[in-house]
C-alpha cells in the first residue's frame, strides 16, 4: 500500500514523540548517550592525569615550572577516548574483536535518538547541524571578544596574553567548524538521498566522525581555563612548544577533529563512487556531489600532515624532543611546511562545499539547467588537484629558498582558472533565467558577490611584490573572512534554508529569514570591508594595539561586527520558533526542485528508499517542455497528479509555477 | 503553463543583452581604471619611500587595473540580472534544454581570457620580484635576486621576544634599538631572531621578512626619501606581539654618519659585551634557568651568550656571495 | 486523498507518519524551554567574559590625590619563585601599594608627564644575558641608576652573580638591568614576600611618563621562565609576573 503523501507533510522530527508508547522501543535515559559520553570523558581525563602524573612529575621542567604537559596531553587524550566508549562508539568493533555478534540496526525513535550514537545519516545530519552551530557561535562570540578590544588602540579591554588567547581560539574554533561546516549536516544528510543510496558507505564511521568533532570542540575548550594559547590557528613553532598549557589542547584538539575529518572523508568517497543508484552516471551526479568528492578527497589526503605534524608539535612539548626547535637540531620551517601543506588544502576544504550549495539552489531559482555542467565538475577536481601545490606561498616572507617564489606565484594565480569556473557556471546560469528572489537564493547571490572580493584580493597576494606588503596583515584577513564567511557560511546557511524544510518538514519564517540574510549580507560587508583599508594602512594581524589613525575603521568594523552578530540572534530566534516552538508544516518539495533528494515523502523514510530508484536523467533539466522524468518513481508521480504538489518536477517549466504550488500543492494541510 | 507560453513569445527577441553589458562594462572600466591610477594609486600603501614601496605600489596599482573591470563587471553582470531576468517580471525567452547547458564559445573564451590574465599576472610578478632584487621580501641566506649597487649598507635586525634591535656591523657592530637609515642608499636587512620567529615589517620601506632562530634572513632595498618609518612585527610571537613595534628613520647620508659615529663611540663599552658580530646567533633554547631540555648541554653559561662565529668587516659590507 | 507516493509499494504504512500534536509538551512550555536555554548561555557567556577573561590582578593607584609637578614614588620586588597562587613556582614582581603592603600585580596607574622614582628590590638570582645589549641602562632620567647607592651604566652579566631581570618599558626606550643576587646566599627569599632581611640588591631609578595618556607595557627581557624553550613561556608571558602595564592617566 502506498503512502499517503499529504499524512506525512508536516510531520517534524525533533521534539516529537512516537504516536504510542509501544512505539518507543527505549527510553531516552537507558543505554548509552551523551550524557554517558560526559561520564567516560571525564573518567578518561581523570585516569590520564594520573598516569602522567605518574610519569613526568619528576621531570626537571615541570618540576620548575609545574606544567605537566604529559598529565594534560594524556588526559585529553583519555578524556576523548572515555567519551567515544561512553556514547557507545566503539561497541560495535569491540564486540567484533572478542568475537562477539553486535546488535543489529534498528530503527531509532524518538527525541532520545538525537543525543545517541546513531546509524542514520539523516539523524547524524541533525546533530551535526546543532554541533557545527554550537562551534561557529562559540566562535562568534570570540570574534566578538576580539573586535571588542579593537575599539580603542591604547586602552584594553582585555589582558594582551588574554586577547591573544581569543584570537587563537577563535581562529581555531572557526576552523575546525568550517572543516565541517556542509560536510558534516548538510553533506551528510544529503548525500545517500542524492545519489539514490539508503545510506552512507560506513554509518558507523560517519557518526564516529561526528562524536570526534563534538570531542574536538570540548578539547579545544579546554584550552581556556589551560591558559589559553598564544600562537593564532595557525600554531606556529617554536612560540608552539614554549606556550603554557592550552598549547596541549590546541594539538589534541586538531588531531581528533583532524582523524574525524580523515574518516569523514574516506566516507563520503567510498559512498559516492560505490553507493550511487543505478543509471547515476558521473555526468548525472548533483553537482554538490562532485564539489563533495573534491572535497572528501582533500580531507582524505591532507588532514594527515595536520595530525602528524600535530603529534611531532606534542613530542616536542611532553618528551623534549626537537622537530621544531632550531637550536637543537630541529626546524620550524618543518612545521610551517607541514602545517600550510594541511594548510591550503583546508582553506579549498572549506571553500567547495559552498560553491556546490550554490550549483545546487541557482538552477531551481532561476528556472535553467546549471551552465556548463562538465566545467563546473572539472574545476572542483581542478583546484583540488591544485591545491596541493600553493602551500608555500604563505611562506614568501619566511626565509626559506626563494627560488620556488615564482613556481608557488603562479601555482597560486593557476588556482583562479578554476574557481574562475564556478563564476562561469554561475553567470551562465543566471542568463536570461527567471530568477525567484527566495531566500536560499539571495544566500547564493551574496556568496558571488563576497568571494569575488575574497578572490581577487587573493591574487594580489599571491602577487609576491605586493604580499611584502600585505602579508600577515588585516588584509589578509578580510581576504580570508571574504572567502570563508562571505563564502562558506553564506553558502551553508542558504543551503539550510533551501534544505530545512526537506529535513525538518518544518517552513521557517519567511520575514525573520529574510531579516537574517539582510543584517547578515549588510554587516558582514560592512565588517571586513574596512579590514582590507586597515590591512594595507600597515595593522598587522593579531594585535591589541594599532595605530591612533587607524581607530575609525576599526571601531566601524567592531560595530558592524555587533550588528552582524546579531542577524545571527535572528536566525536562532527564526530556527528555534520554526523548528521547535511554533513549526509550520512545510511541503515535501516547497522549492520546486528536480533534485532526487526532493521527491522523498517528508520526514524521509528509515531507509530513505524502499526500493533503490534507477536514474533516468541529471536534476537539472527546468525550463524544458519535455523534461525527462529524473528516477523511475517520477512518471508514477506524474500520473498521480502529484507533479503539482511536488512544484512541477515533471518539468515543461512547471518549476516557475512554484511560488503558487507552495500554497496549493498540498492543498490538505 | 499558456501563461508562460505566452510570456516566452511576447519576451520573443528582446533586447541584446550581451551588448548592452558589454558596452556598459567597456564604459565603467574606461572610467574607473584611469580614475583610480591617477587619483587614488599615487597615494596607495606603502608609499615610494624605497625602491621596493614603490614597486608594491606600482604592482598593487597594475593588479588594481586588472581587477577593478574584472570585479565591476562580474558585479555589473548579476545586477544586471537580477534587475531584468526576474520572475515577477515574466522575464526573458525560457531557454531550457541543451543551449541552456553550456556553450562551447562562451566557455573557451571564458578559459582562454582568465588564463592569459593569470599568466600575465604570473609573468608581470616574477619581472616585479627578480628586477628590484627580490622585490624587499625575505630571501634567505641565501639571496638570488641581489641589487646591482657596489656599495651595501648591511643592518642587522635581531627579533627577541619582544622588541626589535639593529646592529650595525660596518660601525663596529654596536646595537641600538633605534632604526637609522641613511638616504639614498642600498640596505641589506639582515633579519634573525634569538628566540621564537617574528617578522621585521617595516611598512613606509616596503620590506618584510620573518626574523627566525639561527637564521639570517636577508630583505634588499633602496631608499629615495627621506621619512619616518613605522616597524612592526607581523609574527605572532607572544603576548606583547601587538606592542612590539617601533620607529625608525631614513635621514640624510651625513646626518647618518653622525649618528653612526656617535653611536659607536658611545656604546663602544656595551658593544664590548655583546657576542662578537655574527649573521646569526644560536640561542640557548633553554633560556636562564638552563631547565627545558634535561641533558644540561644548553645550560646557560657565562661565555656562551648569544655568539657565534664572528665575521670579518670585509664579509660584512658585502653581503652577498 | 488519492495521492500515491513516488515510492514503491510497501506492505505496512510508514512509522514516521504521525498525527499532530504529539509534542510532550505544549508550545507555552517549549517557548519556555527554549527561553531558559538562551538565559542559560548568555548568563554562561557573561560568567565567563566577566570572571574569567576580563579577570586580571589589581591596579595600584598612585595617581590618586597626585599633584602637579610632584614625584610618584614606586617600590617593586622580584623574587624567584613567588610561592602563592597557581604558579608558586613561577618568577614574579610585586608592588608595595601606598599602604605599604606588597601586592602581586605589575598594573599602576600613574599620572602623565610625571617623574616616577622607583626603587626595586632584587631578590633573585642572575644570569648571563641572551643579550648583552640589555645590560644597559637606558631611558632613566639622566640615563642613570644606582645599584646597592652606587651609580651605574652597565652590567656585565658573565661577571659576579650576572643579572636576575630587567625592568623594561620598549614603547619608552627605557632600559634597567637588575644585578642578581647570590643563589648560593644563606638568606636567600624563596617566596614572596621578601623583606629586607634577605639577600637582594636594591637598584634605584626614575623616569618621566609620557604626555599622552594610554596603556604602556613593560616586561623583564632576561629569559628566566623557567621549564620552557628559550625561557620566555610561563611567568615571562603573564601579567604580574614579567610583565605589565603602565596606566598612564591624566
Amino acid at each position: 500500500m502506498a503512502i499517503s503523501m499529504h499524512e506525512s507533510v508536516g510531520l517534524g522530527r525533533p521534539g516529537e514523540t512516537p504516536p504510542s508508547g509501544a512505539d518507543r522501543r527505549r527510553s531516552p535515559w537507558l543505554g548509552q548517550h551523551i550524557g554517558t559520553a560526559l561520564v567516560g570523558a571525564v573518567a578518561g581525563y581523570a585516569l590520564g592525569h594520573f598516569i602522567g602524573n605518574s610519569i613526568a612529575s619528576g621531570y626537571a621542567n615541570v618540576q620548575l615550572n609545574r606544567q605537566n604537559n604529559v598529565a594534560t596531553v594524556l588526559a585529553l587524550t583519555l578524556g576523548v577516548v572515555g567519551w567515544l566508549l561512553g556514547v557507545g562508539a566503539l561497541n560495535y568493533p569491540i564486540l567484533k574483536l572478542v568475537g562477539k555478534e553486535p546488535a543489529p540496526e534498528i530503527e531509532e525513535k524518538g527525541w532520545g535518538r538525537y543525543f545517541r550514537f546513531t546509524l542514520d545519516h539523516k539523524v547524524v545530519g541533525m546533530q551535526y547541524i546543532i554541533g557545527v552551530l554550537l562551534f561557529l557561535f562559540t566562535g562568534g562570540l570570540l570574534a566578538m571578544a576580539v573586535r571588542t578590544e579593537l575599539l580603542s588602540p591604547t586602552t584594553h579591554y582585555f589582558g594582551p596574553g588574554t586577547y591573544i588567547s581569543l584570537v587563537s581560539e577563535h581562529g581555531t574554533v572557526m576552523m575546525m567548524m568550517a572543516t565541517s561546516i556542509i560536510t558534516g549536516p548538510i553533506a551528510g544528510w544529503l548525500i545517500p538521498l542524492m545519489i539514490g543510496s539508503r545510506r552512507m558507505a560506513f554509518p558507523r564511521v560517519e557518526a564516529f566522525s561526528f562524536w570526534m568533532f563534538t570531542a574536538g570542540y570540548l578539547v579545544i575548550m579546554t584550552a581556556l581555563p589551560y591558559g589559553g594559547f598564544p600562537t593564532g590557528w595557525t600554531g606556529y613553532a617554536p612560540l608552539q612548544t614554549q606556550a603554557v598549557g592550552g598549547m596541549d589542547s590546541y594539538l589534541v584538539g586538531f588531531a581528533v577533529v583532524g582523524t574525524g575529518m580523515i574518516t569523514a572523508g574516506f566516507n563520503i568517497i567510498v559512498t559516492i563512487i560505490n553507493y550511487r543508484a543505478p543509471g547515476m552516471t558521473w555526468s548525472r551526479l548533483p553537482i554538490f556531489i562532485w564539489s563533495l568528492l573534491a572535497v572528501a578527497s582533500l580531507l582524505a589526503l591532507a588532514t594527515p600532515t595536520l595530525v602528524t605534524g600535530g603529534l611531532f608539535g606534542i613530542l616536542d612539548r611532553t618528551a623534549q624532543t626537537a622537530f621544531y626547535v632550531n637550536e637543537r637540531g630541529g626546524s620550524a620551517f618543518l612545521w610551517q611546511n607541514l602545517f600550510w601543506f594541511f594548510g591550503h588544502p583546508e582553506v579549498y576544504i572549506m571553500a567547495l562545499p559552498g560553491f556546490g550549495v550554490v550549483g545546487e539552489i541557482l538552477p531551481v531559482f532561476t528556472g535553467k539547467p546549471l551552465f556548463g555542467y562538465r566545467v563546473g565538475a572539472a574545476g572542483m577536481i581542478g583546484v583540488a588537484l591544485l591545491s596541493f601545490f600553493v602551500w608555500q606561498h604563505h611562506l614568501f616572507q619566511s626565509g626559506i629558498n626563494p627560488d620556488m617564489r615564482p613556481l608557488f606565484m603562479l601555482t597560486t594565480e593557476l588556482i583562479s582558472i578554476p574557481t574562475g569556473f564556478i563564476y562561469l557556471t554561475g553567470m551562465g546560469t543566471l542568463w536570461k533565467s527567471k530568477i525567484r528572489f527566495e531566500v536560499p537564493m539571495l544566500f547564493a547571490l551574496a556568496l558571488y558577490f563576497n568571494f569575488l572580493l575574497g578572490g581577487i584580493s587573493g591574487v594580489f597576494l599571491s602577487d609576491v611584490p605586493v604580499n611584502v606588503t600585505v602579508h600577515g596583515s588585516f588584509f589578509v584577513m578580510a581576504h580570508f573572512h571574504y572567502t570563508i564567511m562571505g563564502g562558506l557560511v553564506f553558502a551553508f546557511f542558504g543551503g539550510l534554508y533551501y534544505w530545512l524544510p526537506k529535513m525538518t518538514g518544518k517552513t521557517l519564517n519567511k520575514k525573520l529569514s529574510l531579516i537574517h540574510f539582510w543584517m547578515m549580507f549588510i554587516f558582514f560587508n560592512c565588517t571586513f570591508f574596512p579590514l582590507f583599508i586597515v590591512g594595507l594602512l600597515g595593522q598587522p594581524r593579531r594585535v591589541f594595539e594599532y595605530a591612533q589613525r587607524l581607530q575609525g575603521l576599526n571601531d566601524f568594523s567592531t560595530i558592524s561586527a555587533y550588528m552582524l552578530a546579531s542577524s545571527f540572534l535572528v536566525f536562532t530566534a527564526n530556527f528555534a520558533w520554526s523548528i521547535f516552538i511554533d513549526p509550520k508544516p512545510a511541503p515535501a518539495n516547497p522549492w520546486g526542485s528536480r533534485g532526487l533528494e526532493w521527491q522523498s515523502p517528508t520526514p524521509v523514510p528509515f531507509h530513505n528508499f524502499d526500493r533503490i530508484p534507477v536514474i533516468y536523467a541529471d536534476p537539472y533539466h527546468y525550463g524544458e517542455v519535455d523534461a525527462p522524468d529524473i528516477a523511475d518513481f517520477d512518471k508514477v508521480w506524474a500520473t498521480a497528479g502529484a507533479g503539482a504538489s511536488s512544484g512541477g518536477a515533471g518539468g515543461g517549466g512547471g518549476g516557475f509555477g512554484a511560488g503558487t504550488t507552495i500554497e496549493g500543492g498540498p492543498s490538505d494541510v | 503553463m499558456s501563461d508562460q507560453q505566452a510570456t516566452v513569445s511576447r519576451t520573443a527577441g528582446g533586447p541584446n543583452h550581451g551588448a548592452r553589458l558589454a558596452v556598459a562594462w567597456l564604459v565603467i572600466s574606461a572610467i574607473v581604471d584611469p580614475l583610480f591610477w591617477f587619483a587614488a594609486g599615487p597615494h596607495m600603501p606603502p608609499g615610494d619611500m624605497t625602491s621596493s614601496a614603490s614597486g608594491a605600489q606600482f604592482d598593487f596599482n597594475v593588479l588594481m587595473m586588472a581587477a577593478l573591470p574584472v570585479t565591476l563587471g562580474v558585479w555589473l553582470y548579476f545586477g544586471y540580472a537580477i534587475v531584468n531576468w526576474r520572475a515577477s517580471k515574466g522575464g526573458s525567452d525560457l531557454i531550457g534544454g541543451p543551449k541552456a547547458r553550456g556553450n562551447m564559445k562562451i566557455q573557451t573564451a571564458w578559459i582562454a581570457s582568465t588564463t592569459i590574465v593569470v599568466l600575465s599576472a604570473f609573468v608581470f610578478g616574477t619581472v616585479e620580484l627578480i628586477v628590484p632584487a627580490g622585490a624587499g621580501g625575505g630571501e634567505g641566506p641565501q639571496p638570488i635576486w641581489t641589487p646591482t649597487s657596489k656599495t651595501v649598507l648591511p643592518i642587522q635586525v635581531i627579533g627577541q621576544q619582544w622588541k626589535f634591535t639593529y646592529r650595525y656591523p660596518t660601525y663596529g657592530g654596536f646595537e641600538t634599538d633605534t632604526l637609522m637609515v641613511p638616504n639614498n642608499t642600498t640596505i641589506a636587512f639582515h633579519v634573525t631572531s634569538l628566540d621564537v620567529i617574528h617578522d621585521f615589517w617595516a611598512y613606509q620601506l616596503g620590506v618584510k621578512a620573518d626574523a627566525n632562530p639561527q637564521q639570517d634572513n636577508v630583505a634588499f632595498t633602496t631608499t629615495h626619501a627621506l621619512g619616518k618609518v613605522t616597524v612592526r612585527c607581523d609574527e605572532l610571537c607572544g603576548i606583547w606581539h601587538g606592542a612590539m613595534f617601533n620607529y625608525g628613520h631614513v635621514v640624510s647620508k651625513t646626518t647618518f654618519q653622525q649618528w653612526a659615529s656617535s653611536n659607536e663611540t658611545q656604546l663602544a663599552a656595551v658593544t664590548k659585551l655583546l657576542p662578537p658580530f655574527s649573521w646569526t646567533y644560536t640561542a640557548d633554547a633553554n633560556g636562564a634557568d638552563g631547565v627545558y631540555y634535561p641533558d644540561n648541554v644548553d645550560k646557560y653559561s657565562k661565555i656562551q651568550v648569544y655568539g657565534a662565529q664572528p665575521v670579518s668587516v670585509a664579509q660584512a659590507v658585502k653581503p652577498t656571495s | 486523498m488519492g495521492i500515491a507516493m513516488a515510492w514503491p509499494p510497501r506492505d505496512e504504512p510508514s512509522e514516521t507518519v504521525r498525527g499532530k500534536g504529539r509534542y510532550v509538551v505544549g508550545r507555552s512550555a517549549r517557548l519556555g524551554i527554549f527561553s531558559s536555554l538562551l538565559a542559560v548561555a548568555v548568563g554562561l557567556v557573561v560568567f565567563v567574559s566577566m570572571a574569567y577573561l576580563r579577570s586580571e590582578p589589581p591596579t595600584l593607584d598612585f595617581a590618586a590625590g597626585h599633584s602637579q609637578g610632584q614625584a610618584v614614588d614606586m617600590t617593586l620586588q622580584t623574587v624567584g619563585a613567588i610561592g602563592f597562587g597557581t604558579h608558586p613556582s613561577w618568577v614574579s614582581y610585586l608592588t608595595q601599594a601606598p599602604d605599604g603592603k606588597w601586592v602581586h600585580t605589575t598594573l599602576w596607574d600613574l599620572p602623565a608627564n610625571t617623574r616616577v622614582n622607583v626603587t626595586i628590590d632584587q631578590y633573585d638570582s642572575g644570569s648571563a644575558l641572551r643579550n648583552p645589549q640589555v645590560g644597559a641602562v637606558y631611558g632613566t632620567l639622566g640615563n642613570a641608576a644606582t645599584l646597592n647607592g652606587k651609580p651605574f651604566s652597565l652590567i656585565d652579566a658573565t661577571k659576579g652573580n650576572g643579572v636576575g631581570h630587567t625592568f623594561s618599558i620598549p614603547t619608552l626606550g627605557i632600559n634597567v638591568p637588575l644585578y642578581g643576587v647570590n643563589g648560593n646566599a644563606k638568606n636567600f627569599c624563596n617566596s614572596a614576600p621578601c623583606t629586607l632581611s634577605e639577600a637582594h640588591n636594591t637598584v634605584e631609578f626614575s623616569f618621566m611618563t609620557p604626555k599622552t595618556t594610554g596603556q604602556y607595557g613593560w616586561q623583564c627581557f632576561v629569559p628566566c621562565g623557567g621549564g620552557y624553550v628559550y625561557g620566555n613561556g610561563g611567568p615571562m608571558q603573564t601579567i604580574s609576573f614579567m610583565d605589565g602595564f603602565l596606566k598612564v592617566v591624566s
